[in-house]
């Protein structure tokens, strides 16, 4: 392998401690606000040089400070360096890949319908999302369409999960703030969908629901029931978390123009899902492509308008109440049939490539799939939402305080099991 | 199989360009085969005269019996025109390849992942280092050649102390 050699260390070595820059001219003309927005036009396509600390205007050195992997608001083991002027942040770099498995290579060497569960332990908080892409993209390849009761079934679920997911989100991402109530209420009412979860699959987390084809279960006997009975339960409770924060002063100011990005920053830089949409930007893949049974159902693309942190929490507030809406017609509509199309009992794709995404909790989850016409992948490529929406966090944190970057890497909603796969 | 992709986009490029770019379709989804000369130019001009503003993805793969080892492959989405489309090119094993992160910044991690998990260098890339294999780690673990129970073994023992990582 004539592969290039590749530099092993990491730009971090001479940390705060470096006083090279000494004698660095003070530069006492600089403006606050400049030095804020050059950051800002320079972020994300400038790395940051972290062994050379500049002399700022006040006299104080810069500092470089690492927050994680073990850290609490980190979500998991990212860990993020930062280089900060006092309190306020210059720059970051996050360091990933501490989760890292190998999925994709796992893939190549199972066979499709062995892959399946493993979708699920990308993005934890969200399986029965992952199990939806990866069945659809695998019947992509096939050309078989799942029976349309399948596809409901599929519909009523991943709702649920998106559900699931944003209270998860709520929940903890209130909690580094500073809030503890809502883990406690999110937690509680979470708690019901994992009990659907568990009677339809018999998992709460990784419930490998989906089969390539259809679904393996028929709903249980009060499916539709016990459904139903959680809209009704659950509607009144969201109302709950936004009398708990909406309009509560401390969330406001830790929330609002934190963590802003424009529209054309969030498309340049990939970021898709609720993120996108509270720049402003109308695009939910349920819409613009509809996949499984989404084009029957009535719903709003909820957007924002400022691009910061309590944008994103309205947008993900009303995607909440969006889905209940879709889950309400998919079990009033829910048809009668088969739950299985007609597959081979071993799965084996024709030679040849797709790409499917899904519009998962967290944005575009898409599967890229090369087949060699055997049973196995030949290649298989994840694009996780997470991480190309966590390379976002540079631009978003630049200029902001320590505390805010906890409220930023909140507010992306990420899961390192799905950043690192 | 694929089947030729004729639209006025195939045509206008093709025009352009000749032989060196050939549009194909398969299960209802379009991508342009290019040679490595037109990137990252023909990237370039689909962001900006075709709108595909937002770079899905970034990946590759490896086909070792091949002279071209590497297929890289652009994954685009157009909001305007709601159209994906892909663009793949094949490279040799140590050939480099024009980056796009000017054209998207989105390209930046999605080039170093390319590069940690293939070794395909991205001539043009501002940080090009690995992302989610530790710094010291030698291979590139999505290659065909590498095993799935192959690891760096010399990284193991030096860095978490331990005989072996299985």
């Amino acid at each position: 392998m004539n592969a290039p050699a590749k530099d092993g260390t990491k730009e971090i070595s001479g940390g705060a401690s470096s006083d090279a820059d000494r004698n660095v001219e003070r530069n006492v003309e600089r403006e606050d606000s400049d030095r804020n927005n050059s950051a800002r036009n320079n972020s994300a396509r400038t790395n940051l040089v972290f062994d050379n600390p500049d002399k700022t205007y006040l006299d104080s050195n810069e500092l470089i400070i690492n927050m994680g992997p073990q850290h609490p608001a980190t979500h998991g083991v990212l860990r993020v360096i930062l280089k900060l002027d006092g309190e306020k942040v210059l720059g970051t770099e996050c360091v990933i890949g501490y989760l890292h498995r190998g999925v994709e290579k796992i893939a190549e060497n199972r066979t499709y319908t062995m892959f399946n569960p493993y979708v699920d332990r990308m993005d934890y908080v969200a399986a029965v999302s992952n199990g939806l892409g990866y069945c659809e993209a695998v019947e992509k390849l096939m050309n078989v369409e799942a029976p349309p009761r399948a596809k409901y079934i599929r519909v009523i679920l991943a709702e649920l999960n998106r559900i699931a997911s944003h209270q998860l989100w709520l929940g903890t991402h209130a909690l580094d703030i500073g809030a503890m109530t809502p883990l406690f209420y999110t937690f509680r009412d979470r708690e019901e969908i994992l009990k659907i979860f568990e009677k339809y699959c018999g998992a709460r987390l990784t419930t490998h629901a989906f089969r390539i084809g259809g679904c393996q279960y028929e709903t249980y006997a009060g499916f539709e029931k016990e459904v139903k009975n959680f809209l009704n339960f659950v509607a009144p409770k969201i109302d709950e978390y936004e009398a708990l924060l909406t309009s509560n002063r401390i969330w406001i100011e830790r929330t609002k123009n934190v963590g802003v990005i424009s529209a054309a920053e969030a498309i340049a830089l990939g970021v898709t899902g609720p993120v996108l949409r509270a720049s402003g930007v109308k695009w939910d893949l349920r819409k613009a492509q509809p996949y499984a049974a989404y084009s029957d159902f009535e719903f709003e693309i909820p957007v924002g308008t400022n691009g910061d942190t309590y944008d994103r929490y309205l947008v993900r507030m009303a995607e909440m109440r969006q889905s209940l809406r879709i889950i309400e017609q998919a079990v009033e509509r829910i048809p009668e049939g088969p739950i299985m199309a007609k597959v081979p009992k071993v799965i084996k794709p024709p030679v040849g490539e797709i790409y499917h995404s899904i519009e998962s909790p967290k944005g575009e989850l898409g599967y890229f799939i090369v087949s060699d016409g055997s049973t196995q992948p030949y290649r298989l490529r994840v694009r996780p939402p997470s991480f190309v929406n966590l390379q976002a966090l540079d631009i978003m944190v630049r200029g902001l305080l320590v505390a805010d970057v906890v409220a930023v890497i909140g507010t992306i909603d990420i899961v390192l099991g799905e950043v690192d796969r | 199989m694929p089947v030729p992709w004729t639209s006025p986009l195939v045509e206008k490029y093709r025009s352009q360009y000749g032989s060196a770019l050939e549009g194909l379709t398969y299960l209802g989804q379009n991508y342009l085969a290019v040679d490595r000369a037109l990137i990252p130019n023909i990237l370039r001009l689909l962001r900006d005269e075709e709108r595909f503003d937002y770079c899905v993805d970034i990946t590759a793969v490896h086909y070792p019996k091949r002279e071209g080892q590497f297929d890289v492959v652009w994954i685009l989405y157009s909001f305007s025109r709601n159209e994906r489309v892909r663009v793949k090119t094949q490279i040799a094993d140590g050939a480099s390849i024009p980056s796009s992160v000017s054209i998207w910044q989105t390209a930046n991690w999605l080039e170093r992942e390319v590069f940690d998990m293939f070794g395909i260098q991205f001539d043009g890339h501002p940080d090009l280092k690995r992302i989610l294999m530790p710094d010291g780690w030698k291979g590139f673990p999505l290659r065909k050649d590498y095993g799935i129970l192959q690891q760096d073994k010399e990284w193991v023992q030096i860095n978490l102390g331990i005989e072996s990582g299985q």
